[in-house]
This record gives C-alpha cells, structure tokens and sequence, in this order.
C-alpha cells in the first residue's frame, strides 16, 4: 500500500508534521493484550467492587430497576450501536423512528407537548432548562429548591456562570420535608423557578400550587425528575402546569454502571419548540408520499448557528434514549404502573419498619415516592459503613456526603428489586448497629 | 429513472409501535408484590397522581417489541456492515470485546454514590485511563467527566476563562473577551465559546488550507484576546505546518491555545498536542477510542491540559493515595462540575480497554493505516475530483463538486448515489469553507480491498455525472423511502405521535 502512494516508509506519512514534534519513541503504554488477558484484568478490577454484588438502598440520581432481557438484546445490534447520528435520512431511518417513538413517549409521561431526542444526563438537562428559561423570558433571575440533587445545582451553577443568570435559593420547609418561595421574591426579574418531584428528599412536591406561584410572576415553572419512573404513578408535570420538564431517565432499563452513560429527558410546551436545545426527530415525506423521519429544526443548532445557536450540543445521547424506548415499550402501560406501585409499597413498607426502630425518625411529613429520609440516633455515615462490613448491604446514602449539616440522616431507596427479605435485612442491621 | 422501491414486504412497512398497540397485550412480568398493599390513597393522595391512567402509553407483547426494533434496525447502514467514511466523525470498527467488558457485573451495577473504598476497582479504571490519555497527548491534567466532545469544549473553554480571571483579574476592564477561531472550524466551538462568555473572531484560512499567520498576528495585536481554538489536524484534514509558531503567536499575545482533539485519530503514537504547545484539549472517545457512535451517542469527551491549568478541571477529580483511589472535591480553582457524578464511565471501560488491546505499536499502527487510507483515496480520486489543496492529507481528505457541478450534479447527488454502492456517504458541506465539500474519512478500519471498491464506486458515480446525470440526482434507488422533503418537515414540524384525529404541528 505505502508504495502504491509513492512512499518507502510509514515515516514518510508523517512529512507534514515538524520533526521537532514528531515522537522518536513509542508511548509509555503497556504491549497489547489479548482477549483473555484483557478479560481477566477487567475481571479482577470489577471484582474490587464489593459494592456492586450485594444489596443495595442507595438510589438519590441513580436507580436500580429490573430491565428485561431483550433490552440490552436489541440494543446490541450492530444496527443500532455501530450507526452514526442520522445525518442521512434513507439510510438511517431505524435510529429516526425509534427517536420519534422516545419522543412521543417522553411527552405523554411528561404531559408535554414537545420532547428532543434527549440530552447527556438528567444534569446537564436541567442546566440547559435554566437557559432556555432565561431565552423565553429575557429574565435573568432563576429561584432553585433547595431541594434539588445537590450535583444538579453545582451543574446549573458553571453552565450559567458567564450567562448572566442568577441562581437563588428558595427556602426549605423542614416539617413537610418541601420547597417553598417567598411569592415576595418571584417577581417580574424571574425568568424561573425550578423545582424537583420527587424531590431530593424523596418528597412530593405540590408542583401544581408551584407552578400557579411562578405563572402569576410571568416566570416558567421547570420541573426536574431523577427518579423517572415516579412519572408512571404521579400527576405528571404537565398536567400540574410545567413550562419545561427534565428527568433523568435511567430509570428506564439503564444499567448504574458508576454513573453512566445515561440519558436526558427534555421536553417542553409546543410554543418554545424552537428555543428546545439539542436534536429534534419530526415526520417527513418522500416524493412518493412515503413516510419517515429527519432530523429537523436544525436552524436552532450550532452546526448553522454557531455562535448563536440555543446550545452547544451537536450529538443526543443515541443509544441509551433506544434502550429507555425499549423499555418503556417492553414494560408497556402495565407494567410501568405496577413497578411503580411495587415500588411505592416497597419503600412505604421499609419506611415504617425503619420508623419503628427505636432512635430512628422519619422527619419529613409529605407523600413520598420510592426514597425517603431516615434520622439515625448516631452520625449515618459511621452506621452505614459498619452495616456494609458487618451485614454487607448498601443501607442508602449518608446525606452528610452533601450536607454536613445532617450528620444523622440517611436517604433510603426501595426499587422493585429490592425483595421483602432485603429490608428487613436493612432493618435488623440497623435496629442492630443503632447503639 | 425512478426504480420501484422493495416496498411491499413487511419488514419494509414497520409501523410506529403505538400504531400497533392493543389494549391488554403485554410483555412483562415482575414477582408477586411481597410485601402488605396499603391502600394507595395512603401513600400518596389522588391529587397528586396520574388521572390519565397513561393513555397511549404503547400495550404490546415481548415479541411485538423484538420483531419492531429488528425490522426498523435493517434500515439503518452501521459500521459492521461496511465502510463509513463521514470525515471528521472516525467511523472505525467498534469492538465487541469492548462491550462485553463494559457489561461485566461488577461494573455495570456498580451505583456512582457507593463507598469509594467499595468501588476501587472502578476509580483504578478512571485513573488509568487518565495516565494514558495524559501519555498520548502529553497533557498532564486530565478529566473524564465530560460526556461529549462539544461538552469537553466547553469544560475547556471554561478553564480557559477561569485561568485568564485568575491571571488578570476579573473585572470588566481586565477582562480578555475574544477567543479566535478559524473559519473551517466546527459549529461546535464557536457555540462552545459563547456559551463560556467569549466573543469570537474569526481567522481566516490561506488558500493553501492552513491557518493564516498575518491574520492571526493582526488579531493578536490587541490586548483582548483570550486564546485560539484550533482544530489539528484541521477540517480540510491538514496538519497545521506552523503549529509551534501559531501557539507562540497567541501566547506573546497573552492568550492559550485550545485544541478540538476531533482529528486525534492523525495524530496517536506519533505527535502529541503537548508538545506542539496546545494548552488544552478535548478528546473524542467515540471516535479516536473507538467507543461506539450508537446512533448519536453517548459520546466522552475527556479535557485535557497542562499542569499549569489543572486546578481549574472539574472536580471530583480521581487520585491516587496510600490508600488507592480515591475522589478530590477539594480544589477551590476549579470550574465545578459539568456533569452529575463522574462521566460516561461505560465509555471509560471500553477506551481503556481499546488503548490496553492495542498496545504502543497497536496505537501507532492505527494511525498509520488510517492516514495511509486516507492519503491511497486522495491519490486515486484526484483525477475524478477536483481537490482543493495539493498537500498530503493526513486522515482525511477533501474534495469538492466542481467538476459535477457543470452537469448540474451536486455533493448531495453524489452522496446520495454512493449509498447505491453500499457505502455510507461521506460528510457533505463541511468544512464550510470549501464549496460543496465531500470530507473523506476512510479510518483504519478497511483493507486495500473495500478502499478500491470504494474509489471504484467514486469513479463510477463520476462517470454517471456525466452520462446520466439524472440517474445520480434521484438518487438512492436502493432505500426503502427516497429524499425526503427536509424543508416541508421543518416548516409544519410534526415531532410526537398522536391519536388518530389528535394531531397537530409544533
């Protein structure tokens, strides 16, 4: 082949780069492995994740659920993973309509009207929802529950820091366990006011009542979800009157593989569909009336705006939005209700069981989900690292890890997978480790 | 010339799953709740729950599912079929070992928020993966948090921001506002720049294809700018010759140097942007590390940059101390976090493993045959093509419909015609500094024998161009739909599914 182009050595391709910065040496990376060698050093590696082979409450941005086989069947298809972003209609209509059918799923479990074919995380949806909410409104002020994923924020807060939007803290009302505003401070500056439900706390927020506090100041009402299958059991966002909603959807059949890839759910009012960041899948024609999709809307994106496009965004997160879509559609109508009822039931049920140790409370008074805060008699930390070693289960997440002004409590998860026997495992730990 | 499409079969008629659906069919089942059913309306009150009792959610059995998503997959073209040469985007093989390894349990189940001493075979993973990248582009700051390359720009421009604050000062008149970009770049670095506060300028290209040194140096003359971001090699696939004395330009000019590591695929084994005097960089690891594309991601774009300004990455970053692996929130420079926990750590495993399979000589051979295909196509297509820069191309190469065009067939005709053959068109007009630009990216992952296949077809289409022009502007006969009406789409967009007599345009 060198010959064919004229060229005696490899080195000789490489002519157009300055020998100054032409590497003399190999790089300092180790000889190949082979297929065995290579199994076996990732095998040993995963092995030293003890945290991933036992049971586990932890859920606060990432969740354990049951995915059927077949997910993760038909997503490996070379079809599917080894495709482009589909810049070429006529060859890529499998990846186009099964982004129209996520599309159409994340509106009716949203309750809105227009959805894109979704963004990296649930976090970086939600950064890219504040400013889309300052572009609707040319506001720049933008009020945030304080309960909201604390790693949520901290997104929020670098994307908007050369923005010019202000992020403002609402209060927290430490009986129900809820977000509350001053109606004082939501005023004609405010662009938004964001909100989670369920929120970090596990707690059901009354984001109807929130979105009329919002709509009387002229703001929007973004609504953030992490745990995404809550949607199939409460009022869903639209319907309670959000502008724009995110979630998390790895709830949806995605595996926690230490925090991703996971994939974005964004979805707004038909109004603001051209202020949407990120890619839009729609229905089109060919000359035979034969239908398919496209990609389209692209005048909003960077690759024909540049500078001034609603984001820098050039790819979704493709294959994780197919696995979301065949699971949703695999689990169907039914069966997303009943996990969530089994999931409800679960946590309801390990909720009172850890409410009647002795020492422990349950602070917060709202409705709940599938997460709820439990407050220990000790620092949680010290406790759950003790139930790890000593009962090896994963009893839920310290919130001093964000919050070291709540050094005792602890936020649990109970998913569909967590059996009876599981709980009251956790609950004989704890009622055990308590003092 | 319009040829009957392969239309009336049924796995060429899919309908959408929710035209589908019948009411009571499913395809799940869960155990039997094992625990005491307390009353609903105890849990949560009815007014905060659904009323629509998810209407339209799609009711359909396992089989339903697994014969709708085989049959729509057969109308997608995918790399394990043949070659996909969209420049810019290293369309090369994406492993299957590397799949397997991300699905090992003890990584796949592994929650973000365990203990660190609980996951340390998962931080080691992180850890690694950043010492090679440090190594292969001679960068020792390095974070894998970024989910994207537009995302990894943007972490980037950020740093770039931050240093310059910290260095100047922050205030309005200390402030440097322009960040420089040349015209062939990609879409996503002037989005990326504004999004960070920057205001662009824009540099533009000689005719030869490279950065223009005079218009770099005139606009480096004020004091207001705050760097350059180059793509090396750039969009035109060429090495930027004046590499070292462009980074030196920007930096007398008090500004950094901001890679777009798109092309890293030209460059592993044998230059690195750390020695080229590149500040920072993002990597692409869906095209360089061969982390599947997957129809539009996910993607990982790790950034990149000199220990000068690693203080200002993304926290947590993953250390090493005595006790093994461990996460660092402490550092007060930083920007913050891009992304909630760590980064798409699916695409960390399956990158480790690709560099750890290919090894030293693996990775430099890589980039050998894939500059060696790239350099083969520019050689055999030039008689048919009109090329417009005459130096070697190094991945990539460039070429425009000029001569087509005076038979009134265009890069898109062309593009369209190569899916007749089999192939996957190659990126059209892009860079848009070149008109009707066709970006040719063969990767390492085809043999002499598709490459000449490929050219084959290239020259038969040049041929067509001449005899049947028509036959190449209507082109694709072979799909199962024809062009679709992409501005009808847009004007009336119609962007959700809905009920029969329910729908209506966004």
């Amino acid at each position: 082949m060198l010959r064919s182009v004229g060229l005696e050595s490899p080195e000789e391709l490489f002519s157009t780069i300055p020998a100054d910065i032409l590497l003399k040496d190999l790089l300092a990376v180790p000889p190949a492995l082979s297929e065995m060698e290579l199994l076996a050093r990732f095998e040993s590696l995963a092995a030293q994740n003890s945290a991933a082979a036992r049971p586990s409450f932890l859920g606060a941005g990432a969740y354990s659920h049951y995915s059927p086989t077949i997910v993760d069947a038909l997503i490996q298809r070379s079809e599917f993973f080894t495709a482009y972003t589909p810049y070429q209609p006529e060859v890529s209509q499998g990846t186009l309509q099964a982004i129209f059918e996520f599309q159409t799923l994340v509106c009716q479990l949203t309750g809105m009207e227009v959805a894109n074919a979704s963004m990296y995380d649930g976090s970086t949806g939600l950064a890219e929802a504040v400013l889309m909410a300052e572009r609707v409104t040319r506001r720049r002020k933008v009020l945030v529950s304080p309960a909201l994923h604390p790693e949520y924020l901290r997104v929020a807060e670098t994307y908007v820091e050369h923005a010019g939007v202000e992020l403002q803290r609402g209060d927290f009302d430490e009986g129900a366990g809820l977000s509350s505003f001053d109606e004082a401070g939501v005023d004609s500056e405010t662009a938004a006011l964001v909100v989670q439900s369920p929120n970090f706390f596990g707690c059901v927020e009354e984001v109807e009542r929130l979105a009329e506090v919002a709509h009387k100041a002229g703001a929007l009402l973004v609504v953030c979800v992490t745990e995404a299958i809550s949607l199939a059991m409460l009022k869903s966002p639209g319907a309670c009157g959000a502008d724009i909603v995110v979630a998390e959807g790895q709830s949806f059949g995605v595996p926690l593989s230490f925090g991703g890839p996971y994939v974005g759910l964004f979805a707004t009012r038909e109004k603001y569909a051209r202020q949407i960041p990120g890619r839009l899948v729609g229905v089109a024609h060919d000359k035979e009336g034969r239908r398919g999709f496209v990609l389209t809307l692209a005048t909003r994106e960077q690759h024909i705006r540049r500078e001034k496009a609603t984001s820098n965004i050039c790819t979704n997160e493709g294959l994780i939005a197919l696995a979301a879509t065949i699971y949703l559609e695999t689990m169907g109508r039914r069966g997303l209700q009943e996990v969530a009822g089994q999931c409800a039931q679960k946590a309801a049920y390990a909720a009172r069981r850890i409410g009647e140790i002795e020492g422990f409370s349950l602070p917060y008074s709202a409705p709940r989900f599938n997460e709820f805060v439990a407050r220990a008699p000790l620092p949680a930390a010290g406790l759950l690292e003790r139930i790890a070693d000593e009962h090896n289960i994963t009893g839920g997440l310290a919130l001093s890890h964000y919050f070291p002004d709540r050094p005792n409590d602890l936020l649990v998860c109970v998913t569909e997978t967590n059996r009876r026997s599981e709980i009251d495992a956790l609950v004989a730990a704890l009622r055990e480790t308590r003092g | 010339m319009n040829q009957p499409k392969a239309s009336t079969h049924i796995t060429q008629n899919e309908s959408l799953i929710f035209e589908r659906s019948q009411t009571g069919r499913t395809g799940y089942r869960l155990p039997a709740l094992d625990v005491d059913e307390a009353p609903l309306d105890q849990l949560v009150p009815a007014r905060l729950r659904r009323e629509d009792d998810l209407a339209g959610v799609p009711e359909v059995s396992e089989v339903d599912v697994v014969r709708h998503f085989t049959r729509i997959s057969t109308w997608n073209y995918h790399i394990d079929l043949g070659m996909y040469p969209l420049g810019s985007c290293t369309m090369k093989y994406n492993s299957r070992l590397n799949e397997r390894v991300a699905r090992i349990p003890g990584f796949a189940n592994l929650h973000p928020l365990a203990p660190e001493r609980d996951a340390q075979g998962a931080l080691q993973v992180i850890y690694e993966l950043q010492q090679h990248l440090a190594e292969i582009t001679g960068l020792a700051g390095i974070s894998l948090q970024p989910a994207a390359g537009a995302h990894g720009e943007m972490t980037g421009v950020m740093i770039i921001r931050a240093f310059l604050d910290a260095r100047d000062g922050a205030t309005e008149e200390k402030r440097r506002h322009v960040m420089l970009i040349p015209d062939s770049a990609h879409g996503t670095n002037p989005a990326s720049a504004h999004l960070s506060g920057f205001t662009v300028k824009t540099v533009r290209s000689t005719p030869e294809g490279q950065t223009d040194l005079d218009a770099l140096r005139e606009l480096c003359a004020s004091n207001d700018v705050a760097g350059l971001m180059l793509t090396n090699p750039n969009t035109v696939g060429l090495f930027e010759k004046n590499i070292r004395e462009i980074c030196r330009i920007v930096h007398d000019a008090g500004g950094l140097v901001y890679m777009d590591g798109a092309n890293m695929n030209a460059l592993v084994g044998w230059a690195r942007p750390g020695d080229m005097g590149v500040d920072v960089i993002h990597l692409n690891l869906h095209k360089t590390f061969s982390t599947p594309h997957g129809g539009g991601g996910p993607g990982s774009g790790p950034c990149c940059c000199t220990r000068e300004l690693e203080p200002y990455l993304p926290v947590p970053r993953v250390v090493r101390d005595d006790d093994g692996f461990a996460l660092d929130y402490g550092e007060p420079r930083s920007i913050g976090r891009v992304k909630a926990f760590f980064g798409n750590f699916g695409m960390h495993l399956r990158a480790l493993s690709y560099i750890l399979t290919h090894g030293a000589d693996g990775l430099r051979e890589a980039t050998e045959a894939a500059v060696l295909n790239a350099r083969v196509i520019a050689r055999e297509l030039t008689g048919e093509y009109d090329r417009p820069f005459n130096d070697p191309p190094m991945h990539e190469v460039v070429f425009t419909d000029k001569r087509q065009g005076r038979k009134g067939v265009n890069t898109l005709d062309i593009a369209k015609r190569l899916i007749d053959y089999g192939f996957h068109p190659m990126t059209i007009y892009f860079p848009l500094i070149v008109q009707g630009a066709m970006l040719i990216e063969p990767t390492e992952s085809v043999g002499r024998q598709e490459i000449q296949q490929f050219v084959e077809a290239m020259r038969a289409i040049s041929r067509e161009a001449e005899e049947t022009p028509e036959l190449v502007r209507n082109a694709p006969h072979t799909t199962r739909i024809g062009r679709l009406d992409e501005a009808a789409a847009a004007r009336k967009p119609v962007l959700r599914w809905q009920p029969e007599g329910k729908a209506t345009a966004a």
